[in-house]
């Protein structure tokens, strides 16, 4: 299940490496890196994050600058996105595609001010994506630069989060505790953050932003990754008497699911279109240049062809009846002509779809999945069989997401 | 749990199973398999009554990110499986070599068993 390219080359250590060891951290090969896989339990460090709060280094991540007087219009070009009509402080959620409509990746781009943009693209794709950004900004007064070896990535998300980056802020600067509480979701800022339960106590200069991956309430903190470590340490001593818990790729994985959340590699790859996943609000066809004419992006007439055409195939949510959960590769197959009900599935039962997600729901308490099905078979309330190591489990298409967090007023 | 705490009275297999010496004997999976898993959500057991044969696949241990099978440490017939563990799987993280047993079986031909220093080995604890 690895290829052989992967093989050649040994895995990358986060610049925390050292402080998941001694957590005593389960490790595994993610997208080149070698990350942490769980701490102590799936279930108890995804269950911590929907009751308080979870830390999560996401240094694999890559993380990409795009400045110069023309950086929006190089983004423009380069993304299906309107990065101009983004106001500097905030981000928003795109996506980089071939000139077919493929998507390559999926991103978050923040607009740190006018003329400077930096890209979050997932761990096995930023490469590719640095390399793709650098091509398609050429001709474009702008930067590409690549500052994903220098720059560490950690979530604190729950509902306890709030407080405890607040609590992160210098004590003598209390406007920076209120930016912290008052921060709109998918706004960044600057800000400095204490690092004194670490060695070198102190301080570090951060990029906080009000994004994340868990459906809950969070924030991503950008800093140097001579910083990293500190900045976990003190994290860790200012939000665990609040519940707060170091949690794994596992428990990433599971709440992303319950939320809603695409995974690239499994609801988005190269064969598919932002359409397919639902996602087509990320494409933006009326972008326009500065003269008012449509704006030229790299998928353009691809993605505005497959905007006008009738899709092959729809993502939906299944929810498992059964107690066998979906796994990603899985068939969906019809109820009927060689499904035996609660037994085996045979050659001649009707494939209408493939799971591309499915795990246990610990807060839900049944399986969930993410599948590509026909359109016909797409509405609410419709039953379906799942293929599981060749025996049938009922499912019934859901809305999504799975799980919304409850709204504080 | 750490290997470090695995019990004298049991033999073990390759495939990170436990056997004791009852009559009928007592089958689970060790603490490394279990913790490999990570939290364990679905066994899939033989049924009692059926035929199994030592080292072949005869059910499924699940966890919320992978499946393992799982293999008959012997030849025979199984008379009982752990009902409370089939309910609620976590009691065979929390409990591999007690309350978190899977099945009970009237043994006829044993395969091939480790002693507890050789499969301390094996998983190089």
């Amino acid at each position: 299940m690895t290829d052989a390219t992967a093989e050649q080359q040994p895995d990358r250590h986060s610049p925390l490496h050292d402080e998941h060891v001694a957590l005593g951290a389960h490790l595994t090969s993610f997208g080149g890196w070698l990350m942490p896989l769980r701490y102590t339990s799936d279930l108890a460090e995804h269950r911590s994050v929907r009751a308080a709060a979870g830390l999560f280094d996401l240094s694999h991540m890559g993380e990409i600058e795009v400045a110069g007087p023309q950086a929006a219009a190089a983004l423009d070009h380069a993304l299906v996105g309107n990065l101009t009509a983004v106001t500097p402080g905030r981000a928003r959620y795109t996506m980089i595609c071939q000139e077919d409509g493929a998507v390559l990746d999926d991103l978050v781009v923040y607009r740190l001010a006018p003329e400077r943009f930096l890209v979050v693209a997932n761990a096995g794709n930023a490469d590719l994506v640095a390399r793709e950004l650098v091509a398609r900004a050429a001709g474009f007064d702008a930067t590409v630069t690549d500052q994903g070896a220098d720059t560490a990535l950690v979530a604190v998300q729950g509902p306890r989060a709030e407080e405890i980056v607040a609590g992160l802020t210098d004590p003598a600067d209390p406007a920076a505790a209120d930016t912290v509480r008052g921060m709109k979701y998918y706004a960044a800022a600057p800000l400095a953050l204490r690092t004194d339960a670490g060695d070198d106590a102190g301080s570090v200069d951060a990029l906080v932003a009000r994004t994340g991956y868990t459906g809950e309430d969070g924030f991503e903190l950008f800093v140097p990754a001579g910083h990293a470590a500190d900045l976990w340490r003190t994290v860790l001593a200012a939000g665990e008497p609040l519940g707060l818990v170091p949690a794994g790729l596992s428990a990433r994985d599971s709440l992303r699911l319950e939320a809603g959340m695409p995974l690239y590699g499994h609801e988005l790859d190269t064969t598919t279109t932002p359409y397919e996943a639902g996602l087509g609000r990320v494409v933006k066809l009326d972008k326009v240049s500065d003269d008012g004419t449509p704006l030229e992006f790299v998928g353009r007439a691809a993605l505005a062809a497959r905007r006008a055409s009738a899709p092959a195939r729809v993502l939906v949510g299944l929810k498992g009846l059964g107690r066998r959960p979906a796994r990603a590769g899985y068939a969906v197959v019809l109820p009927g002509d060689g499904v035996e009900a609660g037994g085996a599935v045979e050659d001649s039962a009707r494939r209408v779809g493939t799971v591309t997600s499915g795990a246990p729901s610990p807060t839900l308490g049944h399986p969930i999945a993410l599948a590509y099905v026909t359109p016909e078979l797409s509405a609410e309330g419709t039953e379906l069989v799942v293929d599981v190591r060749g025996r049938a489990e009922p499912v019934v298409v859901v809305p999504l997401p799975f799980y919304r967090r409850p709204q504080q007023s | 749990m750490t290997e470090a705490q695995l019990p004298a009275h049991l033999q073990y297999t390759a495939e990170h199973e436990w056997i004791d010496g009852s009559e009928p004997a007592v089958v689970g999976i060790t603490a490394t398999a279990a913790d490999a898993l990570g939290d364990i959500v679905y066994l899939e057991l033989p049924e009692v009554g059926a035929q199994v044969t030592a080292g072949s696949v005869i059910g499924e241990v699940e966890s919320t990110k992978s499946v393992s099978e799982l293999f008959s440490p012997v030849t025979g017939t199984v008379v009982e499986v752990n009902q409370a563990a089939i309910d609620d799987p976590a009691v065979v993280n929390s409990d591999p070599y007690t309350d978190g047993w899977l099945f009970k079986v009237d043994v006829v031909e044993t395969g091939d068993l480790l002693t507890p220093e050789q499969y301390a080995a094996h998983v190089g604890s």
